[in-house]
């Protein structure tokens, strides 16, 4: 029988968790800086680290289609967690990773989480890895999410990173690194909301060192309120490779968006192709959608909401 | 049944006030299909806008099945039974065909609901039911697109505002039986702007509309022979393909 979780970190685990968590199969909750519950599956295992905070965990080149759920829920205000897992995927591995983290915040100091992440994803081996970022709670307390994610691809490996910042987070600075090897492919979708006087700023670095190597970027958020995002993207060309990085942004009442791209080619056949636009919502895609019958702030919320799909 | 009665709207211009539609009055009965057309400029498409709510009329009423709409937005209007068909429709990043399909229809389409509905205005089905409202559509996809978002519900009164532009010839005629099947099952009432012959000899009647007024209004077979007899002197309509 699995540990029974309160109700705070039940919702909080239905909004980071899409796939629906269970205490089955291969797993991992943590919570307040804690592992809650775990379990191993014949084809992965988690080991807890002995130096420092996190978990190590071993996904076998026999696995299959299967997942594994490792989410973090802080409830606890004034909070910092900082957590390093490390995911060694065997070559010829396909599987899905579930994280995310959630933070409730009633009090009024900071709650923050901190997770470190590296991937070594061997030869051949398909990875998708989603990662949803949430936060709530009647505090003042500031809800502070800072993911460091480090990627690492063998020849043939393919990895999805499909990231999203639901709400409700108040300040947030991702760091993404990616080292790409021979033939290796790299599929990126961030989406990010931003509300209120919430700040967010997103680096990554996409070192395509392979012969071969292919990345796809696309990043898509909204910024309401007051609130400012930063993006910069930046994809190196080492090798004969492609890449393609997208930015879109929509930007809503008193918000600020910045989106500096930057593209570099170290190879004659390194192609290289950066898109970036930011833009308030196009009043004709309002008029439409009210011509279907909806409210303005109900299109509003549609156009939103697909946007971010 | 639409009344129409003394519509007028105006824009500003550096200061300088200028009427697009004119004191305007026309009715459109149950069932019945009205083909507006008239020269470009001539303030059809911003006549149009102002039945929709999308343009703001500053004199006149107009009355839907007895109820005075003249003060209801867009969304109201719709509400009330109106459908409109863009010109140029927007494009929508990141939604899906098949979910534009269902926020038309007001209601979640189940896939073939989709492919029934693009089947209607000649877009292969699996083809696009799965595919973003975006950049990747042609100008021609969109417009069909578009007009599957009016066919998706019932409405008391459509409006197509130029059906056949930027429509390949095949799918025209597609869209040509289309609005006859509408038109013969009488539950509709049609407005339709256009330029193509084909379009207005499906009319019950034709609405001239020239620099804001009602130049000609009458049965098909009345007005038809003038516009023919015009169209070596100033043509506002197209026989030519699409």
């Amino acid at each position: 029988m699995g540990e029974l979780l309160d109700k705070i970190t039940e919702k909080i685990l239905q909004k980071i968790d899409g796939e629906g968590f269970e205490q089955k199969g291969a797993f991992n909750l943590r919570h307040n800086g804690i592992a809650l519950c775990h379990g191993d599956s014949e084809h992965i295992k988690i080991r807890k680290k002995e130096d420092k905070q996190g978990i190590d965990i071993f996904i076998d080149g026999q696995t299959r289609g299967e997942q594994v759920h490792i989410p973090v829920v802080v409830d606890s205000s004034g909070m910092h967690d900082v957590v390093y897992n490390d995911f060694y995927i065997a070559e010829g591995a396909d599987v899905t990773i579930v994280a995310g983290c959630g933070i409730h915040n009633s009090g009024c100091n900071e709650s923050r989480h901190d997770g470190i992440h590296s991937f070594h994803v061997g030869k051949g081996a398909n990875v998708r890895y989603e990662e949803k970022h949430y936060g709530e709670g009647e505090g003042t307390g500031g809800k502070v999410l800072n993911p460091v994610t480090k990627i690492y691809l063998e020849e043939d490996a393919v990895f999805t990173l499909d990231t999203a910042q639901i709400k409700g987070v108040d300040s947030t600075i991702r760091e993404t690194d990616v080292a790409m090897g021979s033939n290796s492919r790299l599929y990126v979708v961030e989406k990010l909301m931003t509300h209120d006087l919430q700040t967010a700023e997103s680096n990554m670095e996409v070192q395509m060192n392979g012969e071969g190597s292919s990345a796809q970027i696309v990043s898509r958020s909204v910024a309401k309120g007051r609130s400012r995002q930063v993006f910069h993207p930046k994809a190196v060309g080492n090798a004969r490779c492609h890449a393609h990085v997208q930015c879109d942004s929509i930007i809503m009442d008193h918000a600020e968006v910045s989106s500096i791209p930057e593209i570099n080619a170290k190879h004659l056949d390194a192609a290289i192709i950066h898109e970036a636009a930011i833009g308030r919502i196009n009043d004709e895609q309002l008029v439409k959608l009210r011509t279907l019958g909806m409210t303005e702030e109900e299109a509003e919320g549609v156009i939103i909401d697909n946007f971010l799909n | 049944m639409l009344e129409v009665k003394n519509l007028t709207f105006k824009v500003n211009e550096n200061g300088i006030e200028r009427s697009i539609v004119k004191n305007i009055s026309f009715h459109v009965d149950d069932g019945e299909m009205l083909v507006i057309t008239g020269p470009n400029g001539g303030g059809k498409s911003t006549l149009a806008k102002v039945l929709m709510g999308i343009e703001e009329a500053d004199e006149g009423r107009i009355i839907l099945d007895g109820e005075d709409i003249t003060d209801f937005d867009i969304n109201h209007r719709a509400n009330a039974g109106i459908g409109f068909a863009f010109q140029q429709p927007p494009r929508f990043k990141g939604m899906t065909v098949n979910r534009l399909l269902s926020l038309a229809a007001g209601r979640k389409l189940k896939e073939s609901e989709c492919c029934g509905l693009l089947s209607r205005v000649g877009l292969c089905a699996q083809e696009y039911v799965r595919r973003e409202v975006d950049a990747t559509l042609s100008g021609g996809e969109m417009k069909r697109l578009e007009i599957a978002t009016v066919l998706a519900k019932p409405h008391k009164l459509c409006i197509f505002d130029e059906p056949e532009a930027g429509i390949d010839l095949w799918s025209f005629s597609m869209l040509i039986q289309e609005f006859e099947k509408i038109h013969k099952k009488k539950a509709e009432s049609l407005i339709l702007i256009s330029h193509q012959e084909r379009i207005i000899q499906m009319a019950d009647r034709i609405m001239v509309i020239e620099n804001g007024t009602i130049g000609a209004v009458g049965p098909r077979d009345e007005i038809l022979p003038t516009l023919l007899k015009e169209e070596g002197e100033c043509s506002c309509m197209n026989r030519q393909a699409v």
